[in-house]
């Protein structure tokens, strides 16, 4: 059992103990420990199920690296699953629930899976569960639904806040152990600016733990004087527990700083995501040890062997009395010796490679410590926690030769180098065949804007794993791009290193080499996806000759941790069986982040009332406070309608069209786009723009328009007036505002560059009120000022003058077919221009209407709605709008593309009115299925609604439908899918349903 | 993520203050060319692995479309320059065919 | 909309002033010479300049090649919209009063680089004093300036005021310092 040492722990103070719950029950631990260090300190090893065959595991690292002490951390709003217990700081009142079991950690039913394991090998799934059809659905998934499956998805609202911070800089490095600080020390001393992120909670890396002595001090106290130094250059910033997530193009890098994780409640924000521009980047991200695959290796308290020495040495816990050492290379006998030091018991090292000599193993012996050369674990005994192991040897099948007691196993199958970052944005990799890794290839780096290489890898990220070649390393690569950052070198030299002269590594990836079926078939590749060494062979046996292929079809590597312990094994076992070289196996592309992040840090302060902004017009307030409906108009808020008490939406939306119709209703039209559009060649620019003629208007008066893309297509429309001259104002679309604007600074711009015009987006700069319906003359006569009369202001004019005080432009323009002024104003006046109407209105029965109602009345006079009407795929001959496009003009936008047979096509869907026999309104979006099938076997269709209403003004439903030859097929009944499986009666006519000679408009 | 100097402002901007505007230097055919030219000018784009010109707005910034010779695989931006012009700057041109030996020319 | 925020840095919304766009060549001799002649002096690139056109104090923005705004004393828009149409009589250009097309909030405090930051991808740390920075801030257009180390300037449009307000005081919160 593991438990806690009575003295050491450079992390830990044992001055302050604090209590934390796991699965409920209260643990002791100390400031200073991460949850597993606090686990295991406890004696509380087991810490989750295996996630296929729910096995006990315990934890296996120490760092991001882990695969299986995963948790359920927190509670309520601040409840998160999947942690990592390594890298979870203790707090007092720490909450965590283990993962994956039911009903009880100790006790879990699913674990009979592991009963089964031969059963369910790679491909299982797919195999078994595809007969008979019917039992997937209703049978298969609902179970396995419910086994599988890591952390619980969280519930309730994240209670936390996040932020994004943008920064740039010169260099950024990521990773603070030497590597990371003596880049970071030649760089600042060079004057760049210098950003130095380290994910975990201190500096110096594994430096500490190893024991190396820099330039004749101890590793912390090297570190402590570098840290002196950088914090006096002002340009440098150094971050611990900030983590480089990912590294995109152009220097562009992700960082996630968890600022309150350890402190839940604080008043910081929890994360903050660094959104960082860098000329260059370093990446000292330093390597991860890799497990040995022998039978068995899953069992609690087997541990790469780093991760015993940082359990020892920084939380002075202790895995198990007797802990024996596995390995293909030195570095694990720095685990024996720790281990020693601490005073337990290092029954055996079992190392892979014959004769075994070389510094590090002879002072192990000479410890008294029993060190057997070619030797394998055939298998770990025990099952939730390691009993002994049976050793064989490693050239052979596994017959035991004896058997060691012990608690735990450290093992080692040599490092890997972390090359996430330098992959994320297109790095290649090299095998280094000496020390089995792969490491970045120089001669194919990530590029960056300039062509030239963007990232630099330095230390053991660079595959340089002794400390004093970590330093020289990271010395010359930091000078490197220095001077590719054209920086002037500093005179100083590379910190000296007293090192300890290693012995090579026997690349290892099988335990023992001659291992049969029953012992491969328990040898653990992914502990988090639960895929073993017979699994990777089977993939390659059946086919799956490519790592991606393979990958998938195992799901090595593809589990939360993406592999960072299980990749490299795996793919040299794929490579073992293939008969390949590991290299022309290939690796797998490292994507970005390089941990999990969490979404609420993704999303910064992009959340509640800032997830979007919303736009609002100037009389937003008078809305609310007339309690509106409001719905989404692309990132506008608009008044859909305004109940009343008592009233739902559809008996609001009638009373407006009815009482704009017979007395008078006011509408926000704000939000119409409206551009300016001035010059010398701004009437010729608007007939390029417009389909129909818009400089011969006449200056005072007002023309609709149609705008199509060169397509052919109608992209927008809007009523045009004519200010002066050489200026015209062009109304657009609610959402059409900044697209047609750009869209005439892109013909401006691009194509027509000489011509003399110039574009302003007004949009904001107005309020705009529809004054609509028989009484609305009355009305603004009240208020007095200006001339509104049909003979001072006829239909389709405007005038500039003052309405009650106010300055305002009105506009004889209507959309609902009524007797219509709208009024434009700058923005700030407009919420007293409305108010001023409202109860000016009062007794001529003034009600404001919203959309729907406004929609209403423009489908009873057949006016089209860009985006109900039109899809992008829709001219305006289509829409019975030839007449707005010019025969005379011998160019515009979409004329030629208008020309293209298919669109002169007698046979295209066009614009008629529909009216159910019985009256009822037809669903939106409704088919009009024709006889007979297409080539594809589906019923045709001969048209389809556009837009449907229930007309208060006609009480019956009326639809607008684009349908095959329509105009041509007045009074014709079809079936129009009724939207429950049966068709409904209607009749073909005219798209406008309402006053058709258009006399209430124009009085 | 990229970013791109503005010619117009200076400003090296990032992807996000842009909106790009697919392949540059389309010759206009109008209502007299013939289905050929038409098609060619309306659908038919280069979408080269390598040197491409390319439109980007200043969207968020000053406003203005401008011109970028970039390599669409490395990411690489040999340069900017106003929407105004006809064909690629020679400077530009010589600078690229430096770097990509054998490059096809951009027209 | 509250009307300050005291966050780290203070936050506050404007009181209104007046805003001309101008737009018009510059590289065209005689507009450059009538507008130089108008108000002394026109902004280099980027950058924002105090003047005085018609007897009344202004600042102007270079906004673009061909695109300047003029902030002036509000009641003093629609004179100085006249004075440039008058300058620039003849002469291509379009002068508008845009006053309530913008909305203004200042920023007051030692960070104000560092909270704008945390919303626009502008390097703020390079941002030289007096220049119009146009960006993106949170998901909208803006203009960012500083007239001091420690007095920066937001200009957003209109209908998203509620949002650059709420965002820049999430961004000042106390206690959210990046140091």
């Amino acid at each position: 059992m593991s438990t806690r040492l009575a003295s050491g722990g450079r992390l830990i103070d044992r001055e302050t103990p604090i209590h934390f719950l796991f699965n409920g029950r209260k643990f002791p631990g100390y400031a200073g420990d991460t949850l597993a260090s606090a686990l295991l300190g406890a004696g509380q090893q087991l810490m989750g199920r295996s996630f296929k065959y729910h096995r006990p595991r315990s934890v296996v690292a120490s760092g991001h690296e882990e695969p299986n002490a995963l948790v359920n951390l927190g509670d309520g709003g601040r409840f998160e699953p999947n942690q990592r217990a390594t890298v979870t700081e203790l707090y007092d009142g720490l909450e965590a629930r283990s993962q994956n079991h039911w009903p009880s950690l100790e006790m879990d039913i699913g674990a009979l899976n592991d009963l089964a394991a031969r059963f369910l090998p790679a491909g299982f799934y797919y195999k078994t569960f595809i007969h008979p059809r019917w039992a997937w659905k209703h049978l298969f998934e609902p179970v396995i639904r419910r086994s599988a499956g890591l952390g619980r998805a969280p519930v309730e609202r994240d209670a936390d806040r996040y932020e994004h911070y943008h920064t740039h800089c010169d260099l950024l490095i990521a990773g603070g152990g030497i590597a990371g600080l003596q880049a970071a020390l030649v760089a600042g001393r060079a004057g760049l600016s210098v950003l130095l992120l380290e994910q975990s909670p201190h500096w110096g890396g594994r430096s500490p733990v190893d024991g190396a002595t820099i330039d004749g001090a101890e590793a912390d106290d090297w570190v402590k004087i570098a840290l002196q130094e950088l914090e006096s250059l002002d340009n440098v910033r150094l971050r611990l527990r900030c983590q480089v997530a990912g590294l995109y193009d152009h220097g562009y890098a992700l960082a996630v700083e968890r600022l309150a994780d350890h402190q839940p409640g604080a008043i910081p924000p929890r994360q903050r995501l660094w959104r960082i521009r860098a000329r260059h980047v370093l990446t000292a991200t330093g390597a991860i040890e890799r497990p040995l695959a022998f039978a068995s290796n899953d069992t609690p308290g087997v541990m790469l062997a780093s991760a015993v020495r940082d359990y020892v040495v920084n939380w002075g816990v202790s895995p198990g009395d007797r802990t024996v050492i596995v390995t293909n290379n030195d570095d694990a006998y720095r685990t024996a010796i720790a281990l020693h030091e601490a005073g337990l018991v290092v029954p055996m090292v079992v190392d892979a490679r014959p004769g075994v000599g070389g510094p590090l193993a002879e002072t192990v012996r000479a410890l008294g410590i029993r060190v057997e050369s070619g030797k394998a674990i055939a298998k770990v005994l025990g099952g939730k926690s390691v009993g002994g192991v049976a050793i064989a040897a490693q050239a052979g099948e596994g017959a035991v030769l004896e058997t060691v007691p012990c608690e735990a196993v450290a093992m080692s199958g040599g490092w890997s180098p972390v090359v996430h970052l330098w992959s994320h944005c297109g790095g290649k990799l090299i095998w280094d065949e000496v020390s089995a890794l792969f490491r970045p290839d120089p001669a194919r780096p990530p590029t960056g804007a300039d062509g030239s290489a963007m990232v630099t890898p330095a230390g053991s990220a660079n595959g340089a794993l002794l400390a004093d070649a970590v330093l020289a390393d990271a010395d010359a690569q930091a000078r490197a791009a220095v001077k590719a950052l054209g920086a002037r070198l500093p005179k100083s030299a590379v910190p000296q290193v007293e090192t300890v002269a290693e012995q090579p590594l026997a690349a290892t990836w099988i335990m023992p080499q001659g291992a049969g079926p029953a012992l491969r078939a328990k040898m653990w590749l992914d502990f988090q996806n639960d895929v073993k060494v017979s699994d990777v062979q089977l993939a390659a046996q059946e086919g799956y000759a490519s790592v991606e292929h393979a990958k998938r079809y195992t799901t090595l590597g593809m589990a939360t941790d993406q592999g960072k312990l299980s990749n490299i094994n795996g793919l040299a076992v794929l490579a073992g069986a293939l008969d390949q070289r590991i290299p022309s196996v290939g690796t797998t592309t490292f994507r970005p982040p390089y941990t999990p992040l969490t979404m609420g840090t993704i999303a910064g302060e992009a959340r509640g009332v800032l997830f979007q902004p919303l736009r609002k017009t100037a009389l937003h307030s008078a809305h609310e406070a007339a309690r509106a409906d409001f719905e989404p108009v692309g990132q506008w808020r608009r008044p859909y309608c305004y109940p009343r008490p008592g009233e739902d939406r559809q008996a609001a939306v009638v009373r407006e069209v009815k009482n704009t119709r017979q007395a008078v209703g006011l509408l926000d039209a704000s939000t119409l786009g409206k551009i300016i559009v001035s010059g010398p060649d701004a009437g010729r620019f608007l007939d390029m723009i417009y389909t129909n003629m818009m400089s011969t208007l006449a200056p005072g008066k007002c023309r609709y328009g149609l705008i199509c893309s060169e397509n052919g297509f109608l992209i927008d429309d809007g009523v045009v007036a004519r200010i002066d001259e050489q200026t015209w104002l062009c109304h657009t679309t609610t959402g059409g505002a900044e697209r047609i604007h750009g869209h005439m600074e892109d013909w401006l711009q691009c194509e027509w560059w000489d011509w003399q015009v110039h574009t302003a987006n007004v949009t904001e700069q107005f309020a705009q009120i529809g004054v609509v319906g028989p009484k609305a003359r009355l009305l603004l006569e009240t208020l007095g000022g200006m001339d509104v009369s049909k003979e001072a202001l006829p239909f389709m004019h405007w005038a500039d003058g003052r309405l009650g005080g106010f300055p305002v432009r009105v506009y004889r323009i209507s959309f609902s077919g009524e007797l219509s002024y709208e009024i434009a104003l700058p923005a700030s006046q407009g919420l007293a221009l409305w108010q001023r109407l409202m109860a000016a209105g009062e007794e001529l029965g003034v009600m404001p209407y919203g959309t729907e109602a406004l929609h209403v009345m423009r489908a009873e006079k057949g006016f089209i709605m860009i985006g109900d009407e039109t899809d992008g795929t829709i001219i305006p001959q289509d829409l019975g709008l030839s007449w707005a496009v010019s025969k005379k003009k011998a160019d515009f936008l979409g004329k030629r593309a208008q020309q293209r047979s298919h669109m002169t096509d007698p046979d295209r869907w066009k614009l008629v009115g529909l009216e159910t026999l019985d009256g009822s309104v037809l669903p939106d979006g409704a088919h009009l299925p024709a006889a007979g099938e297409n080539a594809n076997g589906q019923r045709n269709v001969q048209g389809r609604v556009t837009s449907t209403y229930y007309s208060p003004t006609l009480d019956r439903g009326i639809a607008l439908a684009l349908v095959h030859r329509g105009p041509d097929r007045m009074g014709e009944e079809v079936p129009v899918q009724d939207g429950k499986g049966g068709t409904v009666a209607a009749r073909i006519v005219s798209p406008v349903f309402f006053d058709p000679k258009g006399e209430k408009q124009d009085v | 993520m990229l970013m791109l100097t503005c010619p117009y402002c200076g400003i090296k901007a990032d992807e996000t203050e842009l909106t790009p505007g697919g392949e540059a230097h389309l010759t206009r055919f109008g209502p007299e060319a013939s289905d050929e030219d038409f098609e060619s000018y309306l659908f038919q784009r280069k979408n080269p692995k390598g040197v491409h010109f390319e439109r980007w707005r200043h969207a968020y910034g000053c406003g203005k479309w401008f011109l970028a010779a970039r390599d669409t695989a490395t990411l690489e931006v040999f340069g900017t320059y106003p929407a105004q012009s006809k064909a690629p700057p020679k400077r530009l041109l010589t600078a690229i065919r430096r770097k990509r030996p054998g490059w096809e020319g951009w027209e | 909309m509250s009307e300050t925020y005291a966050g780290y840095v203070a936050v506050s919304a404007a009181r209104p002033g007046g805003m001309v766009t101008l737009r018009a060549d510059p590289g065209n001799g005689k507009v450059k010479t009538a507008l130089t002649k108008l108000a002394g002096a026109l902004p280099e690139q980027r950058k924002l300049i105090g003047a005085e056109i018609a007897g009344q104090p202004v600042e102007i923005a270079w906004m673009a090649p061909d695109e300047w705004l003029i902030f002036c004393p509000r009641d003093t828009a629609a004179d100085l919209v006249a004075a440039l149409d008058k300058a620039l009589d003849g002469l291509h250009h379009l002068a508008l009063d845009v006053s309530d097309t913008r909305l203004r909030f200042d920023l007051h405090g030692a960070a104000v680089r560092e909270v704008l930051a945390k919303l626009t991808p502008a390097d703020m740390a390079a941002l030289p004093l007096a220049e119009m920075r146009r960006t993106r801030l949170g998901q909208v257009a803006a203009g960012i300036w500083l007239s001091a180390e420690d007095r920066a300037h937001v200009i957003a449009f209109r209908s998203v005021g509620d949002y650059v307000f709420t965002a820049l005081c999430h961004a000042a919160r106390p206690g959210s310092e990046v140091g």
